[in-house]
């Protein structure tokens, strides 16, 4: 074998926009991919200097500190109000929203749901996981029928707890929205597609067209009690069946 | 430069905030501040500004702590169980340390009250900062449209400098008592620039900022400790005790009686002071505009001049909790509440007359 030294190249970095902070979610968590689409897509399409990332309340509190981008914590659910205000006020800064289920789907439903009806031109990632995970594994609106949770114990009985909330689907109802789809990142083939989903996602609001929302379907090792490649399995075998993946909506214009 | 223009209450607060250099507005319907949101849905947009009409109390209270981030000028306004809806927000607004004004024109009673008629009941709530977590906002006490015009530039000066939620306790007479207003925008100096403002890095050389709401996150400038976060809100709490105090004395310097009141009800004491005067009683009046800081050293002294207090307010007894902290059993206090009023219903104010007739009660 040759002594000589070998030739470096770069075939993957961390993204300029990652911040010096490490990921800080648990083993097996999809957060830190989705990070990373985050990052990437904002530095693809350039707009990282104008763009401000607000997160919830649960495990994307602390996203803020993730990006080289300015940024705030938002109160559980109230993130699309927030980024409605800020929006407005700067109509030529970016507002990406980043969100649980708990945090849009219960308590900040209605929040979302009026910024969809005025038609804001804000960009929200949901992170659907199917539970509450930083508060240890409660049901969500988005929790499977039969999954065990912390507060279902005998499973997601529909008569006590009502049935899985779609939100992608809903989403794509409302004529203020531009772009509605649901992505996994549980597969190298799905990562590539959610990643174009979310630049389409940012372009619906660079070209100021409409509401603009990617629902991912993602990872909770710690809320579901199960390792990282059980994980991907209930996402797959499971989760998918209930939501399915793909756009919801996608229009050129809204008139 | 300026003009006097004949308006309410209501309308002083839109057009102060105007005057301040408030350009943004987020508000939602509830009887009696609408015609505030109502006022500047026509006026702000004239002038480049925002105005957006939320779907709660619970979004616009964060459409005003989001629209604060912006480092522009913001302000809401609300009143009764509006009120209580931003809670949760004044306590964000103020661990995060972000300027900013509400408006509270008050109405009467818990619950849905009287469906928004006179009252002066959300004091308590608004002196004690509003939300959970044991934090504080200043709150100012216009008794009239023109110190509306005037108390609500003072607010947002203060908000800049201090960094924090100022609130503006008006009620509904007041909010709805058209006077004379000498319009003219007060200059108070210099304010801190907000160089934390989330408006893109591209637009700070590249610098980043991030607003977190909690004591785990600290405001800027504050070290990354729960301890260092806590006392540096106290000392700047502390500071604005010392410093921005602020009250009115009408005809108080020889009183034998005092009367302590504040907002609508001050002004029905002033004129029962008039009345009560002309028959040779010594009357005299002690009115807080901040009703937090409250001035308590100040109150203290007048009411040990004059001997003996008699406290008005438009409800079953709120202010006076502070009245009697700050007096400290020196002096009788008396008490005229919404019992009061010349009508039993819903309706109905304390009238001049009423006060006189309990004032004779207490000499």
């Amino acid at each position: 074998m040759s002594t000589e030294a070998l030739e470096k190249v770069t075939i993957c970095e961390t993204p300029k926009l990652k911040s010096f902070l490490p990921i800080m979610h648990c083993t097996g968590c999809h957060y830190g991919m989705i990070i990373r689409i985050i990052c990437e897509t904002v530095e693809e399409l350039d707009i990282g200097g104008r763009t401000i990332l607000l997160g919830g309340v649960g495990c994307s509190y602390a996203w803020p500190m993730m990006f080289n981008l300015d940024g705030a914590a938002c109160p559980h659910g109230r993130a699309p109000a927030m980024a409605t205000a800020l929006k407005r006020i700067h109509p030529e800064n970016i507002l990406i929203t980043c969100q649980g289920d708990g945090d849009l789907g219960a308590i900040g439903l209605g929040c979302f749901m009026n910024a969809l009806v005025r038609g804001e031109k804000l960009t929200t990632i949901f992170l659907n996981n199917a539970g509450y995970g930083m508060t240890g594994g409660q049901m969500a609106p988005t929790t499977l029928l039969g999954q065990v949770t912390t507060t279902t114990p005998e499973g997601r009985d529909p008569v006590a707890a009502g049935y899985p909330l779609h939100v992608a689907e809903l989403a794509a109802t409302m004529k203020g929205v531009a772009y509605s789809a649901r992505v996994t990142v549980h597969t190298p083939a799905n990562y590539t597609k959610a990643k174009k989903a979310v630049k389409l996602a940012l372009q619906k609001q660079i070209y100021g067209i409409g509401y603009s929302f990617v629902e991912f379907l993602s990872a909770c090792p710690a809320a579901w009690r199960m390792d990282p490649k059980e994980c991907i399995a209930f996402i797959n075998d499971e989760m998918v069946p209930e939501y399915p993946l793909g756009e919801f909506k996608n229009v050129e214009r809204i008139d | 430069m300026s003009e006097t223009v004949l308006m309410d209450g209501n309308e002083a607060v839109a057009r102060g905030a105007i005057a301040a250099g408030c350009k943004c507005f987020f508000g939602y319907p509830i009887t009696p501040q609408s015609d505030i949101g109502e006022f500047l849905s026509k006026e702000l947009p004239r002038i480049g500004g925002v105005f957006v009409q939320s779907e709660a109390e619970t979004a616009s209270i964060y459409m005003l702590y989001g629209g604060a981030m912006s480092g522009e000028r913001v302000m809401t306004s609300t009143s009764g169980c509006g009120f209580a809806l931003m809670a949760e927000g004044m306590s964000y607004i103020s661990a995060a340390e972000v300027p900013c004004v509400l408006i509270d024109v008050m109405r009467m009673g818990p619950g849905i009250g009287t469906g928004g008629q006179q009252g002066q009941t959300d004091y308590r709530f608004a002196v004690s900062g509003g939300g959970h977590g044991g934090h504080r906002c200043i709150v100012l006490a216009p008794h009239s449209a023109q110190e509306c015009f005037d108390l609500v530039q003072l607010a947002f000066y203060l908000a800049d400098t201090y960094n924090m939620l100022v609130i503006v306790l008006t009620d509904f007479i007041i909010g709805r008592m058209a006077e004379p207003v000498e319009a003219r925008a007060i200059e108070f100096g210099p304010v801190p620039v907000k160089e934390w403002a989330l408006v893109g890095s591209a637009n700070k050389e590249g610098r980043t900022d991030r607003i977190f709401g909690g004591a785990s996150y600290p405001p800027r400038s504050v070290g990354m400790s729960v301890p260092a976060y806590h006392e540096h809100q106290r000392d700047k709490y502390k500071k604005i005790v010392e410093t921005e105090v602020r009250y009115d004395t009408y005809r108080a310097d020889d009183a034998e009686l005092l009367l302590v009141s504040y907002g609508s009800s001050a002004r029905a004491c002033r004129g029962a002071i008039d009345i009560g005067r002309a028959q040779g009683l010594k009357l005299g009046l002690f009115r807080p505009i901040t009703v937090w800081p409250f001035p308590k050293g100040q109150l203290r002294e007048a009411a040990e001049r004059a001997g003996k207090v008699l406290v008005v307010e438009d409800s079953i007894g709120e202010f006076v909790d502070d009245v009697e902290f700050a007096v400290m059993e020196r002096v009788p206090i008396h008490l005229l509440g919404v019992w009061g009023r010349h009508l039993p219903g819903g309706s109905g104010i304390i009238h001049p007359e009423r006060i006189l007739e309990e004032v004779k009660k207490v000499l």
